[in-house]
């Protein structure tokens, strides 16, 4: 059963894959949308004057950055059974991976030179304006690459969504495997989309760095 | 650069929320700037102690003094960007750094008041400081329109106007990056006098320019000096300029006013040994 490749079973498997292969993507998106905004919520309330928000945000973000993405998940599906496995998979990713966007979002914030902030102060900008004309476009110029990055490594993660049951593509090959005996074929075609999907992806992220990078 | 009249006279352009500090009337009896008694420190340095000055309106003031003798330092407090350690700084006799609380005491100003404050007092970097994200107009209108509420097509009339001015008609649509050094601080003067200050600070301006672009850069602020009654503290090494452009100098050494007077007295026959050391090391 196991000699050679069965090209059969591969091909007949494919539609299934690139079934689930749309909910990965939709999955990777949307979490990396959750994550770009929140991230940058994140960054921005870490520069809060005040400690009541800052220290909070400190220790939620040491949190969910200590414990393990899969333990989240099963344990984010644990408490809320009544919502879609594909939508609490797109949170946990989001909110997961926000931890590490917001530090990215801070280090581009960071880079903005003091004296942007400076000369914002003496135009007297509002702290609103200053942020929204001034730091952020810069800020978020700087860290596109980045969350281009994220993105790509959201994206080789999503395979832990089979776990609570989000029919995606790894979730879809497994099934498939188990149901006829083909875990070769399966998952060496599984293998091959994530490649064809996210070598391209990367390639056009280091381009992107080089042309922001000026 | 022309001598006509620059299009910087007081236009209802000042918003019309201006009545969180109620400004004194022109001729007050204040002076425009009053340093009493101001102190800086960071830490245990010491870097204004007790300094006592003031500025009169539409004077033109040129601060020397060694390296880190307090210069930028003095500018940075005016435009509110540091705190005072001590002392009040007054502008038109209002408390800038502090507000008035009902009883008559001082309490130190809030952020808001600050920004109401400021509003009067322009400041023009030594490294430009546009905004690299918008074009060399919004880099002009942004204030304006964000800050003093003036309608959009007024603001971008007007920002044409002071491009004109520096002499710069043809980069309106240019991005800082494709701008000269002193092209860029054009821009930033022009930007600066949008808000119609009453108060221009000028620190170094010319100082992160190469040579050939700095004459240039000089007489402009010469013709916003002649031609407006914008009063300009300028810190600068140009002797030059200041002797052609303002009418008091102020000699700085450690934080405090070694002496101040025309810069010719100042620079033919200055009465303190630490300004002719000074001078003697920079002419
Ligand atoms: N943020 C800061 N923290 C600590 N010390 C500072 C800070 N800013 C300025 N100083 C100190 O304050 C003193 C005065 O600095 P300032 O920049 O006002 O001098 P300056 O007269 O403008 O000198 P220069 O001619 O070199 O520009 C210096 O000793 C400097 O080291
Ligand atoms: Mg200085």
């Amino acid at each position: 059963m196991n000699e050679g490749f069965d090209w059969n079973a591969a091909g007949d498997a494919l539609p299934l894959i690139l079934q689930g292969f749309k909910v990965t993507l939709l999955a990777t998106v949307l979490g990396t949308l959750v994550a770009a905004v929140l991230g940058l919520a994140i960054a921005v309330a870490g520069r809060a004057p005040s400690r009541f928000v800052t220290v909070p945000v400190k220790v939620v973000m040491e949190f969910i950055r200590s414990t393990p993405l899969l333990v989240q998940l099963v344990g984010a599906a644990a408490l809320f059974t009544s919502v879609e496995p594909l939508t609490i998979g797109i949170v946990v990713l989001g909110i997961h991976y926000a931890t590490y966007t917001s530090e990215v979002y801070r280090a581009g914030i960071d880079g903005v030179p003091k004296g942007q902030w400076e000369a914002c102060r003496a135009l007297s900008m509002t702290p609103r304006r200053t942020w929204q004309a001034v730091i952020l476009p810069q800020a978020v110029r700087n860290v596109l690459p980045a969350l281009g990055n994220y993105a790509i490594s959201m994206f080789k993660e999503t395979p832990f969504l089979a776990v609570i049951t989000v029919q995606e593509m790894v979730f879809e090959a497994r099934k498939y495997g188990g149901d006829h005996f083909a875990y070769t074929e399966v998952f060496t075609l599984a293998g091959l989309v994530f490649l064809v999907a996210s070598y391209p992806t990367s390639l056009l992220m280091r381009k992107l760095e080089k042309r922001l990078g000026h | 650069m022309a001598t006509e009249p620059l299009p910087l006279q007081k236009t209802a352009a000042t918003a019309p929320e201006d009545a969180v500090a109620v400004p004194a009337p022109r001729d007050s009896g204040h002076p425009l700037v009053r340093f009493d008694k101001v102190v800086k420190r960071y830490g245990d340095h010491v870097v204004l102690d007790q300094l006592d000055f003031t500025v009169e309106r539409g004077e033109h003031v040129t601060l020397i003094g060694p390296s880190g003798s307090g210069k930028t330092t003095i500018l940075r407090l005016l435009m509110t960007l540091e705190k005072v350690s001590d002392g009040v700084i007054r502008i038109n006799g209002d408390p800038l750094t502090h507000m008035q609380a009902a009883d008559g005491s001082l309490k130190p100003a809030s952020e808001k008041h600050l920004r109401e404050a400021r509003k009067k007092i322009g400041m023009v970097f030594q490294q430009f400081n546009l905004f690299p994200n918008m074009k060399v107009l919004q880099n002009i209108t942004e204030a304006p329109v964000n800050v003093l509420g003036m309608d959009r097509d007024k603001a971008e009339t007007r920002a044409r106007e002071l491009l004109d001015l520096v002499g710069l008609s043809a980069k309106v649509d240019a991005h800082p990056s494709q701008l000269s050094g002193g092209q860029q601080q054009r821009v930033a003067i022009a930007r600066a006098l949008a808000m119609e200050p009453e108060i221009l600070l000028l620190d170094e301006v010319t100082s992160a320019l190469d040579p050939e672009l700095v004459a240039g850069v000089l007489e402009l602020l010469g013709d916003i000096a002649r031609n407006t009654d914008i009063t300009m503290l300028c810190v600068t090494h140009e002797m030059n300029f200041a002797r052609d452009v303002s009418e008091k100098v102020l000699m700085f050494d450690a934080g405090r006013v070694v002496e101040s007077g025309s810069p010719e007295k100042i620079f033919s026959d200055p009465e303190h040994e630490r300004t002719r050391e000074f001078l003697n090391a920079v002419l």
